[in-house]
Formats: structure tokens, sequence, C-alpha cells
């Protein structure tokens, strides 16, 4: 069934409405949490009274940092560690200084969120402010106000990634296209907002509900930020609202509602609202390059360069240098290039801190070189497609070493035919026609843009798996990978029907859960088919060996002529003789497995977008998007187009849409949903996806690279592209918004 | 985002509801569709201490065609403005509004006299009335007021309503037969409050302008007509230089405020087409009826 567009196993509960949100697991004796947040962006907290607010009616405790156990940690980076940014840590509460508006000040328990709320505005803490940076530019200026002067600048790291020699390159290069760009700040806003039920079991074990995308990893940083073993603590995974990267991660109230219940002795509920979840979710992809391209005159790609800030907010999250790691390693795409230099800052601003959102990085890097290519396609009157598919890596070069490295890791592109799904999108899309039509009405303009990508998939290189078999027939996976809405049960389910020889039906999915299963690495970087699916076929074949086996010898023969079926294990086109499962293993069987693969898989695709521009109004009109994508090869092809459109839709976002916006002073005002846009339905295009399975990989046995962040990828670039074709204009900066499109009309009038 | 304390009354009757209103009217809000008090609420950017629920008072839902006047009645749901055949048949400038505000849900709550009360400049209806030039019944424990359409908006989120009015029927005169209306807006998305917009009422007369209503839609701190540009376009053959001039005339005194989502200058050239397209559209559906 692997390949099957079985439907999904997670529908069921979830259209029923039996699907267990965090909100519907609040005990009836919970107490609410309401977390109090810096209305400043850069402050001295001269002084904090909370007399007012834990005397007011049904409040239980109110927590500032002078209530925190002594000496507790900062949050850790779970990813990409680098020891100089240890000093740019997140403290839980802020301890003497706050450093973006919404940064938590202090906690209320209350009996309900509305007490918590009422009493929050009795606390009396004085602010001296500060001044605040809130560009990433302002924040490496020579007299930018220090955020961690104890730790040093706001560069909190710098790196490069080179080879080849970049100068000379350019010095000999034909054409050379320099530009600064700018990706603007949005994050991944997902349905529900986060929550969390804490509670502390008389076995003296905290449970925590709520968990997601990495509950066995979020266990060991909670364990050690209460400084308990981790045995004591259990992380449970609900029903799941979205996640793109930003959801599940370790925050300040991944340790404050729990804290909250140890010190009560009552369960602690707490859910994020949406104005909360916007100052407090990681934001993503802001970043400022300067970059450059050099060309031959017969289109032939020499060097790339860039030197880019990667705005990571007022602390150092979770992922260290995920975000701007990914960028240098992936900016050189499915080109081939003589030389290659990325110059990298890690800069702290007085923002909402930052992590990762869907193609992390990439996104932010497609944008910058697809980008480049399409004004160096104008600068020699070149066909922009033409001029990719001259410079693609060709099939016959892979495994393909792009000299670059992630994490310590070299690049190696494992496998694809890079002109092969050029040649299929351009001719979805109907390129070359489309690319000939012109204007429609006066006051519009069309255009069309195409970009090309290398994504990765499959970061954190294991994940653990165990399959058992019962007396019945039934199978049952234990995955540590984790559920964020993308159809995990079903693939897994898929992969373990094949791997052991069972019915589709027959398998249920566990995951989530540490006090069920005992290790994972989670759902993110696109890993949870490639990885946690591998360890599930792994465990499987394991289990069906074993199974095999014994049956041969209570049935003596040999096992390869022997199948499973249903509750028996039997002679292969001989069903009267066989053994019933519950004989051989009354008490089931199972095998586990930990699959690791010490390289990432490289999927790649192309977006095609056809949009419209008014040239009044500056709205952009998204007609046509065309998304091919190569997964090497796709469990549940439906499963997998879902994922392109949607990436596509939250691509879209981020070019056209969404911005959180601030202002000079450390303000930001995109904080609700009137004014941080998300693509409704209206606003997302249809997205005619190509799906292509030209290139599996060798990297793991189901031949499967990661899907789940290509249609995101390279959205940023495609509209770029073709709101740049639609004015002849140029297109530096995202999102396009709609006063941003007329100084581009403009720009193309005098052009 | 959870409201500060309040009381909370819902009355059956308008008499009730003023009497409520005479009583507490300086601290009390009175709440109909909610769907902009109850996020202010929410945010506790609004602190009322009472709320005068008036859904229960269902004496002042109708829409009712009186002669050559369409009476609304201030609990109106916007659905129910937007379902009328009367409605569009009569003052199809009020259809063209009433769609383009937020999405079904909010229609399907959001009241008519709440729009008006709410008086937000970026909102559809209270443009529409401008251009209508409709008037504004208000009722108290001391009697009864119509206001003209010109007095009721004072400033943004400000009406001439007193603490103790409610307001309970809108008047709006019906435009004559083969008058062509359009309300034209751009938002950055479906349902979107506009960044700006303009809504135009127009008689043709040999194709030349006999007479024509202009509003914009935020471009002032209140629904504005533009006199100037309705003006100019008097006796002139509607075409797209006349509507270009009148459309330049109508934000020649126009400063609408900016925010992130476009600058005073964006907006003010955004109202220019929007007037422009606004009037062409109008000029089109008056051939049409004619």
């Amino acid at each position: 069934v692997i390949g099957a567009s079985l439907p999904r196993k997670e529908d069921g509960p979830l259209l029923t409405g039996a699907a267990t949100f965090v909100d519907d697991a609040w005990p009836p004796d919970a107490l609410h949490a309401h977390v109090v947040r810096s209305p400043v962006a850069h402050a001295r907290i001269a002084s904090l009274d909370a007399s007012a607010a834990a005397a007011a009616p049904g409040v239980h405790a109110v927590l500032s940092a002078a209530d925190l156990p002594e000496g507790t940690p900062p949050i850790p980076m779970r990813m990409f560690h680098d020891a100089p940014l240890e000093g740019y840590l997140q403290p839980p509460l802020a301890d003497g200084v706050v450093r973006y508006s919404g940064e938590p000040v202090a906690v209320v328990v209350a009996d309900s969120r509305y007490l918590a709320e009422d009493a929050a505005e009795l606390l009396d803490v004085e602010y001296e402010e500060l001044p605040a940076v809130t560009s990433p530019e302002a924040a490496v200026a020579e007299d930018a106000p220090l955020l961690h002067p104890a730790a040093g600048g706001n560069r909190a790291a710098s790196f490069t990634i080179e080879h080849g020699d970049v100068d000379a390159a350019f010095a000999a290069a034909d054409v050379v296209v320099e530009r600064r760009f700018e990706v603007g700040r949005h994050a991944a806003v997902p349905l529900e907002p986060r929550g969390l039920v804490a509670e502390l079991g008389d076995d003296g074990i905290l449970v925590v509900r709520g968990a997601a995308k990495i509950p066995h990893v979020n266990r060991r940083i909670l364990a050690r930020l209460l400084g308990w073993p981790e045995e004591r603590v259990r992380l449970v995974e609900l029903a799941v609202g979205g996640g793109f990267g930003g959801r599940g991660e370790f925050y300040p109230e991944d340790f404050l509602v729990p804290l909250c219940a140890v010190r009560l002795g009552r369960p602690v509920a707490w859910t994020e609202d949406r104005a909360e979840h916007l100052r407090a979710s990681n934001h993503s992809r802001e970043q400022v390059h300067e970059a450059a391209i050099a060309l031959a005159a017969d289109g032939r790609f020499l060097a790339l360069r860039s030197r880019f800030l990667n705005d990571t907010g007022a602390y150092i999250r979770t992922h260290g240098l995920v975000v701007p790691g990914m960028t240098a390693a992936l900016l050189p795409g499915p080109y081939r290039w003589q030389a290659y230099r990325c110059d990298v800052g890690q800069v702290l601003t007085n923002k909402t801190p930052a992590g990762t959102y869907r193609a992390p990085g990439r996104y932010e890097a497609n944008f910058v070189r697809e980008r480049l290519i399409d004004e160096a396609a104008r600068r020699l009157g070149a066909d922009p497609v033409e001029l990719r598919r001259q410079n693609l890596v060709a099939p016959e070069e892979m495994p393909y070493p792009t000299r670059t490295h992630l994490d310590g890791h070299g690049v190696v592109y494992d496998s694809g035919d890079y002109p092969r799904l050029l040649d299929r999108a351009a001719s979805a899309f109907g390129w070359d026609g489309r690319r000939a039509e012109r204007a429609a009405a006066p006051a519009r303009r069309r255009g069309v843009g195409i970009a090309f990508f290398v994504e990765k998939s499959g970061i954190a290189r294991w994940e653990y798996a165990r399959v058992r078999l019962g007396p019945d027939g039934d199978a049952q996976v234990y995955s540590g990978s984790a559920s964020v809405g993308q159809g995990v049960e079903t693939v897994l389910a898929q992969i373990c029907a094949d791997g052991l020889g069972v019915g589709y039906d027959r398998v249920s999915v566990v995951h989530g859960d540490t006090a069920v299963v005992p290790d994972g690495m989670g759902a993110f970087g696109s890993r949870a088919t490639t990885l946690g699916g591998s360890a599930v076929l792994e465990s499987s074949a394991r289990l069906r060996t074993r199974l095999l086996e014994l049956a041969a010898e209570r049935l003596e023969i040999a096992p390869a002529d022997l199948v499973l079926d249903g509750d028996r294990v039997g002679a292969a086109g001989a069903p009267a003789v066989s053994v019933p499962l519950a004989e051989l293993v009354a008490d089931g069987l199972a095998e586990e497995a930990v699959f690791t693969s010490e390289d990432m898989t490289f999927p790649y695709g192309v977006h095609a977008a056809a949009v419209e521009v008014d040239l009044e109004t500056g709205g952009v009109e998204v007609e046509r998007y065309v998304v091919a994508y190569d997964v090497g090869r796709a469990i549940n092809p439906q499963l997998v187009e879902g994922q392109v459109v949607g990436g596509a839709a939250q691509g879209v976002g981020g070019a056209l849409l969404e911005e959180l916006a601030y202002d000079g002073d450390g303000q930001l005002v995109a904080g609700s949903f009137m004014d941080y846009l998300l693509p409704t339905a209206v606003e997302a295009p249809a997205v005619e996806v190509v799906l292509s399975e030209d290139a599996p990989t060798e990297r793991n046995p189901l031949g499967a690279k990661g899907a789940g962040e290509g249609g995101c990828a390279a959205a940023g670039a495609a509209i770029a592209n073709a709101v740049a074709d639609a004015l002849g204009a140029e297109v530096v900066r995202l999102p396009l918004t709609p006063e941003r499109v007329l100084g581009l009309v403009r720009e193309g009038g005098r052009g | 985002v959870k409201p500060a304390p309040f009381e909370y009354d819902d009355p059956a009757t308008t008499e009730e509801a003023v009497a409520l209103l005479a009583d507490r009217g300086d601290e009390a809000k009175v709440l109909a569709g909610g769907q902009s008090l109850v996020p202010l609420l929410n945010f506790r950017l609004a602190r009322p201490d009472r709320l005068v629920d008036v859904n229960r008072v269902s004496e002042l839902d109708y829409l009712r065609i009186d002669g050559d006047v369409l009476r609304i009645g201030a609990l109106t749901r916007h659905s129910a403005l937007e379902r009328s055949a009367d409605v569009a048949a009569r003052a199809p400038l009020l259809t063209d509004a009433v769609r383009l505000v937020g999405h079904v849900q909010i229609r399907n709550r959001g009241t008519v006299g709440g729009s008006a009360a709410h008086a937000d400049p970026a909102a559809e209806l209270p443009v529409a009335f401008a251009a209508l030039g409709a008037s504004f019944r208000a009722r108290s424990t001391a009697g009864e007021r119509t206001i003209p359409v010109d007095d009721f908006f004072v400033t943004h989120l400000t009406t001439a309503l007193q603490p103790d009015e409610l307001l309970t029927e809108i008047e709006v005169p019906l435009p004559p037969a083969g008058t062509g209306a359009a309300l034209v807006e751009f938002s950055r998305r479906h349902g979107d409050f506009a960044l700006g917009g303009a809504a135009v009422l127009l008689e043709l007369d040999d194709g030349a302008c006999r007479s024509c209503s202009i509003a914009l839609l935020a471009a002032a701190p209140t629904p504005l007509r533009a006199r100037a540009a309705e003006e100019l376009l008097a006796g002139r053959k509607v075409d797209e230089r006349a509507a270009a001039d009148a459309a330049a005339a109508a934000v020649a005194d126009v400063h609408p405020t900016g925010d992130i989502h476009g600058s005073s200058d964006y907006r003010r050239g955004l109202v220019e087409a929007m007037v422009r397209r606004a009037l062409l559209r109008a000029a089109e559906r008056a051939r049409e009826a004619a």
C-alpha cells in the first residue's frame, strides 16, 4: 500500500469531534495561568510589586523571576549549539531587563483566566526604558545599544561558508548583478495556538499535556530546568492544530506552567491567545542580504556571494544557528558554481525571538538567488527558464557535493534529474505561451515567474520505532515521531502494513507519549517519513522475519514459503497448512529499531506563478500557481499534494500579505489578525501539483525524501519574479504590499 | 484576551433599553451584533461598566419601504439587508456596500445600526449612507430626534448620539429610478476593511450628469461627501476624462491617516482611483437602467 492515496487514519476522530485538543483536556479542578508580558521593547525593571495582584480575588500565585528556583538555567539550544551563543539564551522570566515587547515578566495563576487577567492589571512593574534596536542593520551599527552586554555585542555569531576563488570569479565575469534584498519577518501562525495542562500526580510524576513536535526532547529540557530526573516527567501529545516549525519548541511557558502546577499541587492550564501568540511564539524569516551573482557572457554561472544578517530577535532560542545555517548551506541551490561565499551574521534586536518556520532559511535563500538569476537573465536578454537549465547540476553528476556544509556535515545532493523536472514544470505551466501574454485591462499587467530550489529533509539523523503484532493479527506502531497534522499516522501505518505484511486497517500508530514510547526525535525538518518511516520499515521487517522463523519451526516449512494472513501464518498457496498467531505468539511479538542516516536527503522542485498586477492599487492577484516537486518516492501521494498546496498558501502569504512589522520603539504593530494578514481561501491560489518520483534516495530504504516544505520554499521567489516580470521592475523586498508594488510600478515606468 | 468585569442587561423593548441608558448611559455601551465591540472588550480597549444588550429588542429588526423612503431598523442584520430584493431594486448602493462588509459570519451577526453607531470611516455602510443622504433616528427617555447624516458622523468612531440615546432607525431616501449606483473599494484581502473606496450615485441626462453624489471611504475621520467633485461633474458628459477630473477634485483636500497597510499618500491615490472607477461603473449602470 506504499504509494497509494489511502484515506487518513487521523480524519475520523477529527471530523467527528472525537479528537482531543489541549483545551479539551482541562481537568475540572484546573487553575488557569496568565503570562504577564512586557509592554515595552527594552527596559530595566526598576521595581516589581506583586502584592496587590496576589491579593486579588481567585488568585493562587504570582511568580516573577525572583520566585523561580535558585539557579534556574535559561532555555537551552536543542540544535546547532554554538558556545558563544550561550550568553544570549532566554530566561523563563525576565530577570532585571526586558528585551522585547511581549517578554514574560510574571505568571498569575487564578481560578479562571478572567480573574488572572484582572489580577495581572494590578501587577505593579516600573520600567526604566532603554533605547530599542529594531532592525538588524541598526543592531550592528557602531553605537548600537547592546541587548546582552555581558555576553557580547548584538552580533551573537558570525561564520563564513566558502569555496573557490570568489573574488577572481567576479573579476573575470562579464555580467555582475549585485543587490540588497530584504525578507520580511513573518511566522508560522498555526490555526491552534499553543497550550498546556500540567499536573503533578500522586505518584510524583509531572504530566504535561499539550506537547507537540518533539515531546522527548522537551521532556529532557523540562527535567533539566526543574532539576529533576527525566523519569519524573511525562509529556503527552494530544491532537495538534498545526505546527510548521513554530509550535512545539520549548518556550518559557513550557517551564512556567509545569512549575506552577508543581508549586500549587493543582493542575494548571494555559492556552496562548492569538494576540499572545503573535508576540510570544517564534517569528522567522527576517534577513537582509547584500548579494551578487557573476556570469559569463554566454550565460554560465561563475560565482555567487552573499553577506547577510539574520534578525533573530531578543534572545537565542532553541534553534541556535539553524535558520542562518540553512540559508548559507542551501543558497547555491540546484546550480553549478565555480565559487561561492556566504558571510553570516546572527543578530539580536529588541523584537520577539525568532526560530524556524516551514522551509526555514531556504525561503529567504531561494528568494535572493532566484531574483538575482532573473535580473541576470534580463541583463543578458535570456529566457529565465533557459538560463536556469543551462546551469543546473546534471543527473550524471549525482551525488553532487555542493562544498557547503550544515552543522558540520557536508551538503551532498543525493539524487535528482533537475533538467527533467524543469521541463515538466515549464510544460505544465505553459511557460512559453504565458510569457507572451501581456496586459488584459488597461490598468492591469501580467507577469510570470519561475524559481528552482533544492530542499533538504531529515535533519537530526535518527528515529526510533517499535512494532508489535498481537495474537489477533492487529499491529501497533510506536513511533518517536510526532503528529503536527501532516498525516504521520497514516503514512507510518502504510509503511508498517507493507513491511510486516498486514492490512492497513489492522495497523494503529501510537506516538507522542513519553511514558509509552521510550525515545524519539519528533517531527520537524521534513523527517517524519524519511527517518520515522524508515525506522518503522526496519522494525516491521525484523518482526516479520522473526515471526516467520517461529512459524517455520512450528510448521516445518521454510520461512520464504510462509505468509502472514490475518491472525494466522500459513503456507503460501496452501491456506490449510497454518498456525494461529494466538498459538505462535500468545503474548504478541515486538521488534524495535533505530534508523540512522548520516546524510540528509535533498528533494527539489520548481515553482511557477502567473500574476496580474493592478497598476492603480498595487494589488497582486495570483492567477496560476504550479509546483513541481520530486520527493523520490511518495508514500501517500494525496498527502504529499496536501503538503504542497498548504505550503504554497503559506509561502504566498509571506510573499504578499504577512509581515510582523515593528515601529521605531520596538512595538509590534501587526499584533492581531486585523493587521497580520494570513491568506484566506480567496487569496490562496489554486495550486497545481506536479508530483515527481524521478529520483529516489539511497539514503533510506524507502527511497523517500521529505515532502513537508517544498510547497513553501520558493513561493517568495516565484511571486517576486512574476511581479518583477509584470512591471519591468526589480523586486528586492518581501512582502510585496500594495504600496511597495505601486513604488515598483513607478520604477518600472521609468525603466 | 478576556474582558474586564462589566454588568449586563438584555432588555426586550426599546423603552426598557432607553430607560437603562437614561439610568447609567455614561458608563454603558450598547451591544448589538458585537462585531466591533466584543474584540474591543476582549482587548480591554473598551471597558464599560455596563453592557445594554439590545439583541432581544426585536421591534428594531425590520426593513420597510415607505413611499420614497427605506426604513431600516437599527437591529437589522447585515445579511437581511444583503438578501433584500427590495433593497437591491430600489437602493442597490446598499447592496453593493453590504456585500463588502466582512465575511458571511460577520454579516449574519453584525447589525446595520451597530455599523452606523460604531462610525468607522473605513466601513462600507456609513459611506453609503453619506452618499444616500440618510438620516438617523435616535430615542431617549426625553423623546425622539432625527439626525441628518452630515451631523451624525462627528469624527473617527464618534457620532452625535448622546450616551442616553439609542439609535432606532436609519431613514434612507430612495434615489429616483434610473440612478446608477456603485460602491468600489480596495482591501488587502477579501473581507478586510478597505484601504480606500468611494460610493457614487449618478443620474444621467443624455449621458451628462444631472445629479450625483460622491462619498469617500477611509479618506477622512468620517465618511466624506466630495462636493467639489460633484459640482465639477454637474452637466458634464461622464466619460473617462470627466471621471478622472472629478476623482482628482475629490481628493484635492483629502489627507487620509496612514498605517502599516498604506501611507497617507498611497491612500489618497487609492481613493482617487476608486472614485474614478465608481463613477464609471455608476454611469454604466445608469445607462443600463435607462
